[in-house]
């Protein structure tokens, strides 16, 4: 089965239409890259699965479950919209860290606030937090940060920030992490090390969709391209089809037009 | 010169005794406006501050309309509408006579006046906090009320210090402003001296108190600010 399945999936923004009909279905393990140029509704179609935008039309089911159907206008409460949005972690372009928090602080707070809603939080506080606590320092350390962990956000250079950010998410354990342009905001040096942190997500078969516009990157990493252009997917499939048979003049142009193949 | 006043010092201690007793009571009596009217305003602002940015239009504009009258107005007249215009308007004297009465409708017009200018500053706090913050909490499945006391909060407090530092040292100097209703603070008590001795160095003498402690204040404003100095938004 399907570990994300999303059908029809359309957005407006007024009169405008960012999303027209997207369809594409992952399985668990899989690593997506979504290609395209800019404002062809990529980050919105994150966005949506994210639930940071209410789709206009479609589903998105998540292991069979669906999550949304803009066909079932149903007033969820703010705890049903939460838990389903638990199944996906997001990664910022622009990290958007809790400037007042450490970076132990950033990847235990969201977990923390969760698990004070377990029935038994009160009793086994002590333990709950040191659990949290134990598993942060784990991941931190899977991202390379153990000796930044006291550190504020200012304090970190762009690739650590990212670091901290995808450890965050992380640290939620999502089904599907996603991640909208994360090393825009990087240069060059410090997008190597960010890369490298979600190649070794992918080895540890973490199920991922990557908008990005590192083309090595999405070639290298990912098993499955979508290339987006005007609100839909133009072309669909592996990195072989992608790069070295695109069925469309587009798809070549803007490979070609990356040049570093 | 220093001889000079260490003579007169001498001569006048039974008057300076009693100037500084004077003075020191009306100050109390300013601190007084000063704390109630911060622990009213800082709470009341934020009410205002929400009101104005809500998506109900009708809360919205009576919220903005009432931070326009209250900005647009001088304290002064507001002190003297709040206090006369129950009498005047409705034909019925909320305040009563005595001075209890007049410190109340002082204290409401400088709460509402202070919350005014407060929720502007909230506002501009709050709406500066960077959208990408709240979306980061939303997909980290943090409720609203969570998003906005453990992650948005403390970032408005830090932004708006400097701002509300202004306000609370200009609050020093506008307690004065409640002598128009005859309420009997600091310079009041100073300004009487010129009536009842023909003296005027205790109105002048009035000054050393409010130095003093707005100074006390620009000290624990700029520790403040210091404190949070560990994060940067």
């Amino acid at each position: 089965m399907a570990i994300l399945e999303v059908k029809n999936l359309k957005k407006n923004f007024g009169e405008l239409e960012v999303l027209k009909g997207i369809d594409f279905s992952i399985e668990k393990g899989d690593v997506m890259a979504v290609i395209g140029s800019s404002g062809n509704g990529k980050t919105t179609l994150l966005r949506c699965i994210n639930f940071l935008e209410t789709p206009n039309e479609g589903e998105i089911i998540v292991n069979g479950e669906t999550l949304f159907d803009a066909s079932q206008k149903e007033n969820a409460s703010e705890r049903d919209i939460r838990k389903k949005r638990l199944h996906f972690g997001l990664v910022f372009q622009n990290f958007n860290l809790f400037p007042q928090y450490t970076v132990l602080g950033n990847v235990m707070l969201a977990k923390e606030l969760l698990e004070k809603e377990r029935p038994d939080y009160k009793q086994n506080k002590k333990q709950i937090k040191a659990e949290i606590e134990a598993e942060a320092r784990k991941i931190l350390d899977d991202v390379g940060l153990s000796d930044k962990l006291d550190f504020y956000p200012h304090q970190l250079s762009g690739g650590q920030q990212q670091r901290v950010a995808i450890a965050r998410a992380l640290a939620l354990k999502p089904d599907i992490l996603c991640f909208d342009e994360p090393t825009s905001a990087l240069d060059p040096e410090l997008t190597g090390e960010v890369l490298k942190v979600i190649k070794s997500l992918a080895d540890s078969n973490t199920t991922m969709i990557v908008v990005t516009h590192e083309m090595t990157f999405a070639r290298d990493v990912a098993n499955k391209i979508i290339f987006m252009d005007e609100g839909k997917i133009l072309e669909e499939g592996s990195p072989e089809d992608i790069f070295e048979n695109p069925r469309h003049e587009r798809v070549r142009e803007f490979i070609g037009g990356i040049g570093a193949i | 010169m220093f001889e000079n006043f260490l003579l007169w010092f001498q001569q006048n201690l039974p008057e300076i005794k009693e100037v500084m007793l004077s003075l020191n009571e009306g100050f109390l009596k300013s601190l007084e406006i000063f704390f109630l009217t911060l622990l009213g305003a800082v709470p009341l602002g934020l009410v205002i501050a929400l009101g104005s940015m809500s998506s109900i239009g009708l809360i919205r504009w009576f919220n903005k309309i009432m931070v326009w009258i209250i900005r647009g107005t001088p304290l002064m007249l507001q002190l003297i509408i709040i206090y006369y215009g129950p009498g005047i308007i409705l034909d019925n004297n909320w305040w009563g006579s005595g001075a209890a009465g007049r410190f109340i409708a002082a204290m409401i017009a400088f709460i509402l006046n202070y919350a005014c200018y407060f929720s502007e500053i909230y506002r501009g706090g709050i709406e500066g906090i960077p959208k990408g913050q709240y979306e980061a909490g939303e997909v980290l499945g943090m409720t609203r009320s969570q998003i906005f006391f453990k992650v948005v909060l403390l970032q408005v407090v830090k932004r708006i210090i400097p701002p509300m530092g202004n306000e609370v040292i200009t609050l020093v100097k506008d307690t004065s402003l409640v002598r128009v209703i005859a309420v009997y603070e600091l310079m009041w008590n100073g300004q009487n001296f010129i009536k009842s001795e023909g003296i005027i160095w205790p109105m002048f003498f009035t000054g050393v108190y409010y130095l003093v402690f707005s100074g006390i204040l620009t000290v624990f404003l700029g520790w403040l600010e210091k404190k949070m100095d560990y994060f940067k938004v």
